[in-house]
């Protein structure tokens, strides 16, 4: 294949009519000879600008070069010596905003496809075996990590590769955080997950799942009963918002993380093979415009649901959702009901929704701050029929880990305060990832979980050997 | 996984199962619940702590038969394994503040949960005058369990094949007027029993607590499944409750949203793996 210097190597996926229907992963990934050719794209810069935009330090012209040599195994190591969870990364980072927004290819045309490049790597070693390297002398510290989402898991592989003894708790009964109970099988499959949740446990973190801390054990009690040295707190964002609106508990209307979770984790998408049910009907009304609004509206279309539109109250330009889900939304025949604000959710007599009220916005002027707030326009009102509602407009961190601990200072939405290394107000304990920063992407909890992880271990290797 | 240790068939449609969970058993408080899955495929479904045995690490649950995991649930035999057991979950139940009897009335699926809060009063040394009731006697359970925590135990059924021929309220109607003090009434039970009684309580504006029990996935506040109206406001039952001050909860939406799965709940049970196939 030749190498193409402006265009990405486009990557196959399954056509819209079709994956509409199913729940099976949307793009198929690259083959070797499309992967060696899109490395052959990459300078292999000696500066690699890349790598300012990837929070896990992964060495980018490193693995690429070695896809060009077909050197996969060692392209695997080069990049698993940063990442331990490549296959989740390549297919979830916001890479455009991330590594490849500083490549220097993007500068004339695209950047390299540094996601596909790193997805294919990975499924190129799922597939073949998976190896893990050798792990130093045991230190005799013990860390427990709370929350087995990517910055537990991040931070718990990297201290454990650092020869400490990790065990994590989680409250679930299924590790892998939003990659599990969120982000939908089509876009991120739970068999890649496990398997790198499974490299991790390789790596001898031990896993404890169906234990709410703060509830089953507390963090003091990790320390005074259970014999940690450490604890790093990685609870994410799971406290669903609401919008306050009336009709909000209507039969059909559900939050996010209630409709996601349903049909991920408790995989309600083959109800009756599996017995936690889900309700979606034809007209479904999703508010909110970023990755979870886009999830859960493509969700509800492979549910079954005829209309499915999104009820976002700014204009397409502010969509926080990558622009690959809205492409792929669109594609689908999600229909986008912008500078569109709800304010009302109405009910059949059986306390059914049967319509949502909004009302039209405008955009004002951007002030000093460059903000422009949204503002109704008098006498825009109008309803529209719908018969299942999805209220995505955000999380934020779950209460029950603070409010269990003494001592464990909390900023003012709820997220816990932690210093760069992700050091919070409780000596010994640490933390990163959503919690600490509200609702953000994976790669920047990962990267969280992996600092701390670094100061951790300084922090253990400080303490006197028992 | 977790062991089931010792089964009891408290009636036909009731089984009780003591689980092996020490890091519960340890934590256990009356009022609060757990929620469990039997197999890879199953539902999270949300059960009271009936009693707790931190010694030798096991957690009491007691359920009624209501559907497909309840059902496929009863056919398992002590000695057997569930897939997860996680808890405790929701607030302890809290004393009342002020002087006075306590009065806890149990209706049918009720009376498994209001058990572990008159055994609370009780080892906290109160007096509680207990009134539960059935449909008929095969749905009644615990009497013997309940009269050792009550200062007073009333029984009664709907169609007077035991005890007295009646409805708790009815009972609960003489105390109201008898003029003693009342601290607090306890009512747990199927939802119009519940609300029927907060009904009859509030023209005499004793306070009247409720336990919950809306559909829940997640149990950790995690999914808004589980929300109530309570005085005007959005509530999550699995952490701010499951116990609310009855005269404040919109039981009509309660009602309502419980329902949300009736068809599917039906379907599910031509598809059950334990072969019960929804028949006893
Ligand atoms: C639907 C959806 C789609 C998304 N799409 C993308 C995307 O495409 N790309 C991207 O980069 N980001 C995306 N995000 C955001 C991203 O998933 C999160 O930023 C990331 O998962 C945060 O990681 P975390 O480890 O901090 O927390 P989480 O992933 O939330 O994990 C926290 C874990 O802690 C557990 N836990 C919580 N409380 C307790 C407790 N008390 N005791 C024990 N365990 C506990 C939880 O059960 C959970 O498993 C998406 C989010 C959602 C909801
Ligand atoms: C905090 C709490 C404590 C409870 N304690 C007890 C108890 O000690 N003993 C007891 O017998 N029952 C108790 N319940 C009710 C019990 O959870 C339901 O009976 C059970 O979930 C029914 O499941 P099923 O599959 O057998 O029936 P289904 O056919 O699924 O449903 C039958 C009924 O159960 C309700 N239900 C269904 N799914 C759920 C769910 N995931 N969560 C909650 N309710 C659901 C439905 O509203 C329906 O009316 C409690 C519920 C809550 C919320
Ligand atoms: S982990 Fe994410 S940000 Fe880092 S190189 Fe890979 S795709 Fe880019
Ligand atoms: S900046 Fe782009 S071209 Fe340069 S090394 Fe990184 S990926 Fe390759
Ligand atoms: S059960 Fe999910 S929030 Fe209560």
């Amino acid at each position: 294949m030749e190498p193409n210097v402006t265009k990405k190597h486009p990557m196959e996926e399954q056509k819209a009519a079709e994956r509409v229907k199913n729940f099976s992963e949307v793009p198929y990934g690259y083959n070797i000879d499309t992967a060696i050719a899109e490395a052959e794209r990459c300078l292999e810069c000696k500066k690699a600008p890349c790598r300012q935009g990837c929070p896990v330090e992964v060495d980018i012209p490193a693995f690429i070069g070695l896809i060009k040599e077909k050197k996969f195994g060692e392209g695997v190591f080069a990049l698993k010596s940063k990442n331990n969870l490549p296959a989740i990364c390549g297919r979830v980072c916001p890479q455009e905003s991330q590594c490849e927004s500083f490549c220097v290819r993007a500068k004339k045309g695209d950047s390299v496809a540094i996601g596909r490049l790193e997805r294919f790597l990975a499924d190129w070693e799922l597939e073949h075996g998976v190896d893990v390297p050798a792990l130093p002398v045991p230190t005799g510290k013990k860390v427990a990590v709370v929350g087995a989402g990517p910055a537990g898991l991040t931070c718990a592989g990297d201290l454990a590769r650092m020869g400490h003894d990790v065990t994590i708790f989680e409250a679930f009964h299924m590790p892998g955080g939003v990659l599990v109970y969120g982000i939908p099988e089509f876009r991120l499959p739970k068999e890649i997950v496990r398997k790198e949740v499974d490299y991790i446990q390789r790596l001898g973190v031990k896993l404890r799942t169906n234990i709410v801390i703060g509830k089953t054990i507390t963090i003091d009690e990790l320390f005074s009963e259970e014999g940690f040295h450490a604890v790093f707190i990685g609870t994410g964002a799971g406290l669903p918002t609401f919008l306050g609106i009336p009709g909000e508990n209507l039969l059909g209307v559900y939050s996010a993380n209630e409709f996601l979770t349903r049909t991920n984790l408790m995989k309600a998408y083959l109800f009756p093979e599996y017995d936690t049910p889900i309700k979606v009907g034809k007209n479904v009304a999703v508010v909110g415009a970023g990755n979870v609004a886009m999830d859960s509206a493509r969700t509800a279309l492979r549910l079954g649901a005829e209309n499915v539109y999104i009820v976002y109250r700014r204009s397409d330009k502010e969509m926080p959702a990558r622009l690959e889900e809205i492409h792929h939304a669109e594609e689908e025949g999600v229909q986008f009901n912008l500078l569109t604000n709800p304010i009302k959710i109405s009910g059949d007599e059986n306390g059914w929704v049967k319509g949502i009220e909004c009302v039209k916005m405008r955009l004002c002027e951007p002030d000093e701050s460059g903000r422009c707030r949204p503002e109704p326009i008098e006498k825009s009102n109008f309803v529209f029929a719908v018969d299942t509602v999805v209220v995505a407009v955000g999380q934020t961190p779950n209460p029950l880990v603070p409010q269990t601990t003494a001592g464990l200072k909390t900023g003012r939405r709820g997220t816990i305060e932690a210093d760069e290394s992700g050091k919070t107000s409780r000596a010994g304990v640490w933390a990163g990832g959503d919690i600490v920063t509200g609702a953000a992407t994976v790669i920047n909890a990962m990267g969280a979980g992996k600092t701390a992880a670094k100061a951790m271990d300084e922090y253990l290797r400080s303490l006197p050997t028992a | 996984m977790y062991k089931l240790v010792t089964k009891r068939v408290l009636s036909d449609v009731s089984t009780l199962f003591e689980v092996e969970a020490p890091l519960v058993a340890r934590k256990a408080k009356p009022g609060q619940f757990i929620i469990l899955r039997i197999d890879e495929k199953g539902e999270r479904i949300p059960l009271t702590i009936a009693d707790s045995d931190p010694e030798r690490g096991t957690v009491t649950i007691i359920f009624q038969e209501v559907g497909l995991t309840t059902k496929c649930l009863a056919k398992k035999e002590a000695g057997e394994y569930i897939a997860d057991f996680v808890g405790p979950l929701g607030k302890p139940m809290e004393f009342p503040e002020h002087p006075g009897r306590i009065i806890a009335v149990g209706g049918g699926v009720g009376i498994a949960p209001i058990y572990p809060k008159v055994k609370g009063f009780y080892q906290a040394g109160m007096d509680v005058f207990s009134i539960i009731g059935a449909r008929t006697k095969d749905f009644l359970i615990l009497e013997d369990e309940m009269r050792l925590v009550s200062k007073e135990l009333h029984v009664c059924t709907d169609d007077g094949s035991y005890g007295r021929h009646g409805f708790v309220s009815d009972v609960l109607q003489n105390f109201l007027a008898d003029g003693e003090q009342i601290a607090e009434i306890i009512a747990v039970g199927p939802l119009p029993m519940m609300r029927a009684i907060v009904n009859q309580t509030r023209p005499y504006g004793v306070k009247t607590v409720v336990s919950l029990n809306p559909i829940m996935v997640d149990g950790t506040g995690m999914c808004g499944a589980c929300r109530v109206t309570v005085a005007g406001k959005t509530k999550f039952t699995c952490v701010d409750g499951p116990v609310f001050d009855g005269h404040q909860v919109d039981f009509d939406e309660l009602v309502a949203r419980s329902r949300m799965y009736q068809t599917e709940e039906k379907q599910a049970l031509g598809h059950c793996r334990c072969g019960c196939g929804g028949e006893k």
